[in-house]
């Protein structure tokens, strides 16, 4: 394995690759210092998580000349994609990959040495400085064979994906979506389903073969199920206790994310929720003595996961869920696999990135009534704009709408340099007494 | 002396706050001295002075390192004690520290309801005249005797602590009268702790406090910019320390061996 991977001269951070570090280091570790007085044991879901992540990555280490490659942005139309078989790559779950394993702020810098300013998102300054470097902590990534950039989560993506385009010469595919406040027109959905088609011919056209509606539609079914899975799992923490934290979902969200459309990710929902529901049978609560119960609004944290959920559990708070995840799964509905292309349009128009403020409040606002929450928590992320616009007036409608406490608190989700752990924890202790 | 009841300690980035106070909550002794960059050893320094077998409240950036502290608890909640005990009912805290500026509402027995608190800035603090005075090499106390001195005010930008240093030296060097320099530095800090007071839904009465609030003129400022009267209380200084000797009185944490 050794001389395999000297020969493959793969660029790697601090370690070499080998089949075991690749599986311990990939995602996340299973913390060796796991706190059992206050937090169940880890899901055992997890061991199948890593299995899963490790395997994407290391098909993406071999997949050029194999498979045509397409790097996509998080909320890009992933289906027909996969449907021709590509192999996709999400540089915004390495990103989180990268922040997770506490490598982005490396991987930051190498950005800004490359004149990439410092207030540029920090998933974007993680990928560049990733491309630029060669440096990942997955070993190698692949080159891409196409860049499909979807706009429905910002506009930095517009840029960051020319620049990608620039340093791969690799054609790059837009799929611009209006904005919309609560709900798309008929004309927004004709509008983006037209560039769906056009990307499906560019798409065709790399792949060098001819998309087959059939594959299509079982492609966009089984997106389908494991949404609605999704949202079954975040959805059994209305129960009291919660059986599930915003943090473990974190985690757990890759696949829906990474993977979507494959039956891998169908069975790995279906059995992550078989585990949870044993865990609600018998009364487990993601923190034990749960006392309160509170809403993550924005990114997560991702270099100070445990940090804050060890805080929060040790005064009996379980951040029970979060808008961010639970995006990757209210729009299952949407989905019509008998309609591929027109609901794939309608579906991407409505990422809670692409609807206005008033929208994300009303459904923080039901979120804190379905799931029974007495407080909420937005993480004023310095690197999503379109996530944290709003949030002061979000803020202070929930605490004089619904009469709970809610507390910003300023951060990045992934450059830890924008993070200050005193003044973090300084508000959470303040909105902890509350 | 008469005998302490409790001790509150608020261990703050410029300042480290003592109080003691009597079973009816009132203060019979109080210390302040500026924070050394070695705190622990101060802190260890100032505790073997203080009676022994008193609970002890600790709150403030340091509050941690206070290891034979009863309690501890947050600074918000600490100036809502304290405050409290001036207010008497619900309204509104503004305190505007060293390195932190805070609104907190409380309600009828002094619980928090909502507060606010800068982020990672300075220029809505203490720090922002502390790093300005130095420049102007006046001592900070008298800043606003200079201010009250002024005939009019000059503009200066609220953006950076830092910047505003260089920004005012060229006032300065450009002509501008001492005295209105520091009188628009004065309107600045003010302008901006009050943008702060009204992103929350604050009830009057308001009382400022922290080592601030001993300037006349940003009391006087800050009530034209929130157009409500301000009450700053005796010690504005000692609120978060008075608090924290109050939690530690009530809660019924028994004292520790020390």
């Amino acid at each position: 394995m050794r001389s395999l991977i000297k020969k493959l001269k793969l660029n790697t951070l601090k370690t070499a690759v080998t089949f075991k570090s690749c599986w311990n280091y990939l995602f996340f570790d299973i913390p060796k210092s796991w706190r059992t007085d206050i937090l169940a044991p880890p899901l055992r879901i997890g061991v199948k998580t890593k299995e899963l992540i490790t395997k994407h990555y290391l098909e993406g280490m071999y997949a050029n000349g194999i498979k045509p490659v397409a790097w996509v942005t998080s909320g890009a139309p992933v289906e027909f994609l996969k449907a021709l078989g590509f192999y996709t790559l999400y540089p915004e779950n390495h990103g989180a990959l990268c922040g997770a394993r506490k490598v982005a702020l490396e991987l930051c810098q190498e950005a800004e040495k490359n004149g990439y300013c410092i207030d540029i998102c920090s998933y974007a300054r993680t990928d560049i400085g990733s491309a630029l470097s060669g440096k990942t902590p997955v070993g190698r990534l692949p080159k891409p064979d196409l860049l499909v950039c979807c706009t429905n989560i910002c506009q930095t993506v517009l840029y960051w994906y020319q620049v990608l385009a620039h340093h791969f010469k690799a054609p790059l595919v837009i799929i611009d979506t209006p904005f919309i406040y609560t709900e798309a027109s008929l004309p927004d959905v004709e509008y983006v389903q037209k560039q769906i088609e056009t990307a499906i011919e560019t798409a065709e056209r790399i792949a060098k073969r001819k998309l087959k509606f059939e594959k299509l539609k079982e492609v966009m079914r089984l997106s389908k199920i494991a949404t609605e899975l999704w949202l079954e799992v975040i959805n059994t923490g209305k129960n009291i206790p919660s059986p599930i934290s915003a943090f473990d979902q974190f985690i757990h969200m890759a696949p829906i994310v990474e993977l979507r459309g494959e039956p891998q990710t169908v069975d790995f929902y279906a059995q992550m929720l078989k585990e949870l529901r044993k865990r609600v049978k018998k009364g487990i609560g993601a923190v034990i003595k749960e006392k309160k119960r509170v809403l993550w609004d924005n990114l997560p944290i991702w270099y100070s996961l445990k940090l804050l959920s060890e805080t929060l559990a040790e005064n009996g708070i379980c951040v029970v869920t979060s808008t961010y995840t639970y995006a990757w799964g209210e729009l299952a509905p949407m989905i019509d696999p008998e309609r591929p292309i027109e609901s794939m349009a309608k579906v991407y128009l409505h990422p809670i990135l692409n609807r206005g403020t008033g929208d994300k409040l009303s459904l923080m606002k039901r979120m804190v009534k379905d799931f029974r929450l007495n407080g909420v928590i937005l993480h004023s992320d310095r690197s999503c704009k379109p996530y944290s616009v709003g949030q002061m007036d979000q803020r202070a409608k929930i605490v004089q709408e619904l009469k709970i406490p809610a507390v910003l608190i300023e951060s990045d989700h992934n450059d830890p340099r924008a993070f200050s752990e005193k003044q973090v924890l300084n508000r959470l202790k303040a909105f902890m007494e509350m | 002396m008469e005998r302490i009841k409790a001790i509150g300690i608020d261990a703050g980035s410029t300042a480290i706050k003592v109080v003691g106070i009597n079973e009816k909550g009132n203060i019979v002794f109080y210390k302040v001295e500026p924070t050394s960059f070695q705190m622990k050893p101060q802190l260890e320094k100032i505790i073997e002075e203080l009676p022994k077998d008193v609970p002890i409240g600790a709150t403030g950036y340091g509050g941690d390192l206070i290891s034979n502290a009863t309690i501890t608890a947050s600074e918000i909640r600490c100036h809502s004690k304290g405050a409290h005990l001036f207010l008497k009912g619900p309204g509104t805290v503004i305190d505007i520290g060293g390195q932190d500026s805070k609104v907190i509402v409380i309600d009828q027995e002094g619980e928090v309801i909502d507060f606010t608190m800068n982020d990672k800035c300075a220029a809505g603090t203490g720090r922002f005249l502390e790093t300005t005075a130095w420049r102007l090499k006046t001592p900070v106390e008298e800043m606003a005797r200079f201010a009250e001195k002024a005939d009019r005010e000059v503009q200066v930008s609220s953006v950076c602590a830092v910047f505003a240093e260089s920004e005012v030296i060229s006032m300065v060097a450009k002509g501008e009268p001492m005295e209105a320099v520091i009188k628009g530095l004065h309107r600045a800090l003010a302008k901006r702790v009050a943008s702060l007071a009204q992103s929350l839904n604050i009830i009057p009465p308001i009382l400022l406090s922290g080592g601030v609030a001993q300037n006349p003129v940003i009391k006087s400022m800050l009530e034209e910019e929130l157009k409500e009267k301000i009450i700053v209380p005796p010690y504005p200084q000692l609120m978060g320390a008075l608090g924290a000797a109050i939690i530690s009185m009530e809660s019924k944490t028994k004292v520790t061996n020390r």
